[in-house]
């Protein structure tokens, strides 16, 4: 049999990607982030719930994909810079791609309660705590 | 393959030269300017300022644009993680003579604020034909 190959490092190159893909996500660990750092979060907390938000300027609201399951939020989607092709460039700072992240918080979470709002390229999302983790209070005999 | 990621960039903030009159922090707001035949295009990301909160002012051909975010909507919430500052942007740019400042617009869409520069109706180049 012969093994035609192509490139032997796009290969590598690949196999690298999917491990360093693989080391960041969370396919073998249990706590935050997955497949990159983007986009930046900061985490409140209003009550007994939590506020997730991040900083997506120029993202359409049509490109995000926010996802909820257990204890974790995946915020996912795509920035894309659109301009005249024909313009010349005189200064380019801003970046363009895709991203995906996934935070664990430290509670369940009521998936189905989960509130998403996007206004000028804020992300704001409300994560209510599953009713199972939430405080009672215990009646003291005696 | 999959398509590039987005690189993180950490937000640039200000070193004011002078004292500042006004509380919060400052940032400078990422800018793609791009140049067509007939306008200059100024693009620049500011995350949480809405559009009435955003001032644009053209003095001695010196450009500012500043946008001011709304700090209240933290004001019922518990800081508990953060990976970001929030402030206000701003930052300025010598226009050229060769602009139209009169016909200066902006508009904003997804925190992004787009100026548009039109070029004086002089300086679009002309095309000389040769008889």
């Amino acid at each position: 049999m012969v093994v035609r190959m192509r490139d032997p490092f796009a290969t590598l190159a690949a196999v690298q990607r999917a491990m360093d893909s693989a080391m960041g996500g969370d396919w073998f660990g249990t706590r935050t982030a997955g497949g990159g750092a983007y986009p930046p979060v900061n985490v409140f907390n209003e009550g007994e719930d939590f506020v997730v938000v991040a900083e997506l300027p120029g993202v359409r609201k049509e490109d995000l994909d926010v996802q909820v399951r257990g204890d974790t939020l995946r915020i996912k989607g795509k920035k894309t810079l659109a301009y005249e092709p024909k313009a010349s460039v005189h200064r380019r700072e801003r970046a363009a791609g895709e991203f995906d992240r996934t935070l664990t918080l430290p509670a369940q979470l009521d998936a189905s309660k989960v509130a998403a709002e996007y206004k000028d390229g804020v992300l704001t999302v409300r994560l209510p705590r599953a009713e199972s983790e939430r405080p009672r209070s215990v009646a003291i005999n005696g | 393959m999959t398509e590039q990621q987005v690189a993180l960039q950490e937000k640039k903030e200000l070193k004011p030269e002078e004292e500042r009159t006004e509380a919060g922090r400052f940032f400078s707001p990422y800018t793609d300017i791009h140049e067509t035949a007939e306008a200059v295009i100024v693009s620049m990301e500011m995350p949480g300022v809405d559009k009435s909160a955003i001032d644009i002012r053209l003095d001695k051909g010196v450009l500012t644009v500043k946008g001011t975010v709304d700090a209240g909507r933290y004001d019922a919430l518990r800081p508990i993680y953060a990976e970001y500052n929030v402030g206000n942007f701003v930052r300025t740019f010598t226009v050229s003579t060769k602009i139209d400042s009169a016909a200066i617009s902006a508009s904003v869409a997804d925190g992004v604020l787009t100026v548009t520069l039109p070029k004086a109706a002089e300086a679009v180049a002309k095309r000389i034909a040769v008889n």
